[in-house]
């Protein structure tokens, strides 16, 4: 069962503390930048442009991800925070269901992340791009969905601990991993076999190409899309559901 | 015996039987039973570790218990938990405020939590605010408050959404001696103004006084309950306590001679008499010369409890007690990442 309220509630604490936090918003929004600016376009000097795309507009869609990843599992792993302050206690007496909690917590970090992409999303024309409007609205569809899934993958994972020195384990041996397996900074046809596996059971990798298909349409060959639109929304809409669900199963749990 | 049985969890607003909860080999709760009335001030009495924290948490629905049964306002704690959530507020040992909201955010978010109706919120909240004292700091960051505000804060909190029982857990711990005197006048108004059952723990065996009733736990068992005045007089009298030179003789004279049994504490030896005030000068005719210091005093809560399990209930780093909640911490840590 969920509870409209509560997850209305956990939602709005999460929004009214994400815009107090200027380092924070300051920071998240700073991240992909550095990565797009210094990193994509020191690159764009060695690879050359190909498919009708340079480097820099290649990696814009991996760039959007990046942003999703990075503030979906900090929304999540707020969690560990709650528990280590204390908070989570409060919470977990409420009169409400594991899953409300846990549902609440999952469209925090997609309504955040939404926000932080679109926020990156509106430097296309910098980079050249041109987007429509039906495209912008489809990338925003896409990044919350894609969102909820990270989002709700965090949750998995916060549940696992319960202090924040395991923020650092996450980052470097999930985040990290997540976001270089991902066909963010290089095309996943080029990657060796193994690498291609775990690029294919990573949902980032699909809401990635969503995002190419839809802000790169013309792009072709190793610069294009790698998997067709249709199977990239299929997988975040049932990697969205399904990491919720064990999200929700990982709360339940007493001692 | 069922019609019995129905009413006796009707009229009694917690009700505990047999309740045992294990973490792997340690016994946190070893087989309690005891019940509280509605609208009275209930005390949990116990040093650390002896299993109070661990039965709030079940009563709370925080824990499942390994058997036995706990109800309360009629709900059973592990099969109706949100019956049960409903019906109570908490105050945990440590804070569990949002110190990066207001006063006035926290106590809005649990308001919508418990949904309470949005045209009640904002007069239930600013009560919370004026009952804590707090409506001149209402929009400053909690991160911002003394101990005694927070606590403040947060029994006012617990009592937005009108619970039936009010936990108190440790409601004093960390606060100085000015916080917790205030923090007591405002928790033993509570019963009166909000019709609530106030259920605290405390190890501060002064502050159980103010209790209608008390149940003293001591390694996860309950090893007395009654009035703090019935506890008392398990003492049978004022107690005296007595240091001389020789104390294993002392205790042997006064068993011969006035067939007083009197325990060695800590090379000082104490004993309880009906009429401490005309037993000392008799003892000290009788002593002599060995007699090195003699102070009596009215029976206190503490005394019971040294009484029952000859020991003093603040010796926490020395009891088993903390062992027993450092083994519960590790077990949990590794059993119960929920």
């Amino acid at each position: 069962m969920i509870e409209a309220n509560a997850v209305y509630v956990i939602i709005a604490r999460e929004f009214k503390k994400f815009i107090r936090e200027k380092t924070r918003l300051v920071s998240t929004i700073a991240r992909p930048l550095v990565w797009l600016f210094l990193v994509g376009g020191g690159m764009s000097r060695l690879v050359p442009a190909g498919g009708g795309v340079s480097y820099m507009q290649f990696i814009f869609p991996g760039i959007l991800g990046m942003t999703i990843l990075f503030s979906s599992i900090f929304s999540s792993i707020s969690i560990i925070w709650d528990k280590e302050f204390g908070f989570m206690k409060e919470i977990l007496v409420a009169p409400i269901s594991r899953f409300s909690i846990v549902v609440g917590k999952a469209m925090s970090g997609m309504v955040l992340s939404t926000l932080q992409a679109g926020i990156i999303l509106a430097f296309f024309p910098v980079l050249g791009l041109k987007i429509g409007l039906a495209a912008v609205i489809g990338i925003l569809l896409v990044s919350a969905v894609l969102a909820f899934a990270i989002s709700s993958l965090g949750i998995v994972l916060a549940s696992f601990y319960d202090s924040y020195e395991s923020f650092s384990v996450i980052m470097n041996f999930i985040v990290m991993p997540m976001f270089f397996l991902s066909g963010a900074m290089y095309p996943v046809k080029l990657m060796p076999p193994v690498l291609r596996f775990f690029t294919r059971v990573n949902p980032l990798t699909y809401g990635i190409d969503a995002i190419k298909h839809l802000s790169l349409p013309a792009a072709a060959g190793t610069m294009g899309a790698d998997f067709p639109l249709l199977l990239d929304l299929s997988v975040i809409v049932a990697a969205s559901i399904v990491l919720v669900t064990i999200g929700g199963k990982s709360f339940e749990r007493k001692g | 015996m069922p019609d019995y049985y129905l009413l006796h969890l009707r009229m009694k607003i917690v009700v505990v039987e047999n309740l045992v909860k294990r973490f792997g080999p340690v016994t946190a709760v070893d087989g309690i039973s005891f019940n509280v009335e509605e609208n009275s001030i209930f005390g949990f009495l116990g040093p650390n570790g002896a299993g109070k924290t661990t039965t709030i948490s079940i009563l709370c629905t925080l824990l499942e218990p390994t058997s036995g049964k706990a109800f309360l306002n009629g709900h059973d704690c592990s099969s109706e938990s949100s019956a049960v959530r409903k019906s109570i507020g908490i105050v945990f040992q440590d804070s569990s405020l949002d110190k990066d909201l207001t006063a006035r955010e926290n106590l809005m978010f649990h308001a919508q939590l418990y949904n309470v109706a949005k045209q009640e919120r904002r007069e239930r909240v600013g009560d919370a605010l004026s009952f804590a004292g707090l409506q001149d700091r209402a929009d400053d960051l909690v991160k911002k408050f003394s101990g005694g505000m927070k606590r403040r804060l947060e029994v006012a909190r617990g009592l937005i959404h009108k619970p039936k029982v009010l936990f108190l857990d440790e409601p004093t711990l960390g606060l100085d001696p000015q916080s917790r005197s205030n923090l007591w006048e405002f928790i033993t108004e509570l019963p009166r103004r909000h019709n609530v059952t106030i259920f605290m723990t405390t190890h501060y065996m002064e502050e159980a006084e103010v209790c209608d009733r008390i149940a003293i736990i001591d390694k996860g068992k309950i090893i007395a309950s009654g009035t703090p005045q019935g506890l008392k007089k398990l003492i049978g009298g004022d107690v005296i306590y007595l240091k001389s030179t020789d104390n294993g003789r002392a205790i042997a004279t006064l068993r011969e001679k006035f067939g007083i049994e009197a325990s060695e504490k800590e090379d000082e030896i104490f004993m309880s008499t009906p009429r401490g005030d005309s037993s000392i000068p008799s003892i000290i005719r009788e002593l002599g010369e060995s007699v090195l210091s003699v102070r009596m005093q009215r029976p206190t809560l503490n005394d019971v409890f040294l009484k029952l399990t000859g020991k003093e209930i603040r010796e926490e780093n020395h009891s088993s007690g903390s062992d027993v909640k450092e083994s519960v911490r590790s077990y949990r840590r590794r059993h119960d990442r929920g």
